[in-house]
């Protein structure tokens, strides 16, 4: 019997098998914020054990509210700033070079296929977009993982997804990714790896593939996982030329990660995407999923673009096309947050912040920002806000606030009407 | 340190309840477990429960249906129970993350059949919420006390999550074995 990806990664990082089916797995990456590792930083502290496994290994960013908004998201921000200096983390980011995690790491080159990441935070499955496995823990796993460079899993069965077809113009790997979400349901995937495959996928590039295992989690996934191709190579050449004499052999190297064609499988689905439309959500839970064109006409009094889902720089030039020569409704307010300031760069570069300027929108700097409802952005009572987000729970981005998750097409389109509109039909 | 299990019970009876329901993330910039206290499940919006009500501040245990403790990593969720005496939860499944958190923190997520909770559920309408639990870890067995009326249930326990409440937490026996 074949192995699955995540099979693979277990085998080659298992340090311990304490009981049948819990696995103890070496750790490549531990991540860490601002808003989860303090505590676990705290605790070390009170137990005397203020130590780091490796720092080079472990990675360290400010993102959820930066600059700080008050006293305690500062002493938040400075007992991880204190931390990494103490340990010598070289690589901390902050104000200056700060972005989403989830972005910036992996344009940092941090995350290889084969590797094994946590973070104390939800979406770090986005990572599986390189066939790794990356997991988002709580953080007593991240504090073990600090200390000690290990984290401990039930060994997931995976679900293949097999994308057929071909995408249509205006339809975007968001969509698909909330479409397989209303099909998978939110625990459709919990204790599970989804494995995307097919030629969807592997025309896909790195930020629409990390747009698609970004949102795993919402179906309870561990993580979600592509399988490593020359797009992959690509993507991570400037970091790793050094270690492979051209992309052939790196390409290699990696595909001893990709699943076995025999490998054994929770589900297999098949979902030819030729047909499918922009999705959009309408409820408090990701899996409330309808065609746009059943939703047009919504009132919405925000558009927010940007986060770990929708902030690269794909993303943005996919928005800036849309609103390009367009003014933003007069009924609401429209914010850009560029996901890192290498993107931010380039948005000004390619001359798509002056569209999102001209066309009324706020540019923020790079933050997770208006997404949870923890700095800017933040929803009043009975307001909806249409965001290229992924998460739409009851009070997510303010108490009394409805989110309906999109693609950034779909939301700068969104923008120009201030009703829930297909792009497409501008 | 091993925590105490059981006690008096209320029921959340809905599926899918997120972390954000049980500690909005604008709590999320405080750096201590107490400070969490007073906010424990203040937006959760259901029939006839308030987060600042008597039926809350007197529960030790939480019972739940499906997907329990979904969305968000922050173990500021287990943490809210923690401070508020709440080590125990029941419900018919559990995200993934919210779940090992539970066990990390040394704590209980038991998971029983949708018709057990049932059971519990009948139970709790029957004596207008007043259902004290008590839990046997070693023999992983829950008694349900309420109206003169005992109802019992094993449940399953994976040997590594035992373990780990018996260790007192996953720091604990990692720093011991690693």
């Amino acid at each position: 019997m074949g192995q699955t990806t995540a099979e693979k990664i277990f085998a080659a990082h298992l340090r311990d098998e304490p009981f049948p089916g819990t696995k103890v797995l070496d750790l490549d990456r531990v991540l860490c914020h601002e808003i989860t590792t303090p505590v676990a930083i705290a605790d070390l502290e009170w137990r005397g054990k203020d130590r780091v496994y490796d720092n080079t290994r472990i990675k360290a960013v400010i993102d959820h509210v930066t600059p700080s908004k008050d006293s305690k998201t500062a002493l938040q921000a400075k007992m991880l700033r204190d931390w990494a200096k103490r340990h010598e983390i070289k690589d901390f980011f902050d104000i200056g070079h700060n972005g989403v995690c989830h972005v910036l790491f992996p344009e940092k080159g941090y995350i290889r296929p084969g590797f094994t990441a946590i973070m104390g935070d939800s979406h770090t499955c986005t990572h599986g977009a390189f066939g790794a496995f990356a997991a988002g823990v709580g953080t007593t796993d991240l504090e073990v993982g600090i200390l000690k460079g290990v984290c401990a899993f039930r060994e997931p069965k995976s679900i293949r997804i097999n994308l057929t077809g071909s995408l249509a113009n205006g339809v975007y790997a968001k969509d698909v990714i909330l479409f397989v979400i209303g099909q998978l349901g939110v625990n459709g995937a919990t204790d599970r790896v989804i494995e995307f495959h097919g030629p969807v996928v592997e025309s896909m590039s790195m930020d629409a593939r990390m747009t698609l295992c970004n949102m795993a989690i919402e179906a309870g996934g561990t993580c979600g996982i592509c399988q490593p191709d020359m797009v992959t190579v690509d993507y991570l050449w400037p970091f790793i030329e050094g270690e492979f004499a051209n992309k052939q052999v790196a390409l290699e190297e990696y595909s001893q990660w990709c699943a076995d064609s025999d490998a054994d499988y929770d589900k297999v689905l098949d979902f030819d995407v030729t047909e499918l439309v922009p999705h959009v959500t309408y409820g408090y839970k990701p899996d409330c999923v309808k065609p746009v064109g059943e939703m047009t006409g919504t009132k919405i009094d925000q558009v927010y673009i940007g986060t770990c889902t929708n902030g690269r720089i794909e993303d943005l030039r996919q928005a800036a096309e849309v609103l390009k020569g367009h003014k933003i409704a007069d009924s609401l307010r429209g914010i850009v947050s560029p996901a890192t300031p290498k993107i931010f760069q380039e948005a000004l570069a390619e001359g798509l912040i002056q569209i999102f300027m001209d066309a009324g929108f706020c540019v923020t700097n790079p933050t997770c920002g208006a997404c949870l409802g923890m700095s800017n952005g933040v929803l009043a009572e009975g307001e909806a806000c249409a965001s290229t987000s992924n998460r739409n729970f009851n009070g997510r981005m303010g108490k009394g606030g409805m989110v309906h998750l999109m693609s950034p097409a779909t939301a700068a389109a969104t923008a120009i009407t201030g009703v829930i509109t297909d792009a497409r039909a501008l | 340190m091993k925590k105490i299990f059981g006690g008096p019970a209320i029921f959340l009876d809905r599926s899918d309840i997120n972390t954000d329901e049980i500690i909005p993330a604008k709590y999320l910039t405080e750096v201590t477990k107490e400070a969490l206290k007073p906010y424990c499940l203040e937006d959760l919006k259901l029939e006839g429960f308030d987060p600042q009500g008597e039926r809350l501040k007197n529960a030790r245990v939480i019972i739940s249906r499906e997907n329990f403790g979904c969305g968000s990593s922050r173990e500021h969720a287990p943490w809210v129970f923690e401070v508020n005496d709440i080590h125990t939860v029941i419900a018919e499944s559990y995200a993934r993350i919210f779940r090992q958190n539970m066990f990390n923190c040394g704590m209980l997520a038991i998971e029983l059949p949708k018709a057990d909770i049932d059971a519990l559920t009948s139970l709790g309408k029957e004596t207008n919420g007043a259902v004290d639990v008590k839990v046997n870890l070693p023999d992983q067995q829950l008694v349900a006390c309420g109206n003169g009326r005992e109802v019992s249930f094993s449940f399953a326990i994976s040997p590594f999550d035992k373990a780990l409440v018996e260790a007192g937490g996953w720091v604990e026996y990692a720093d011991a074995r690693y």
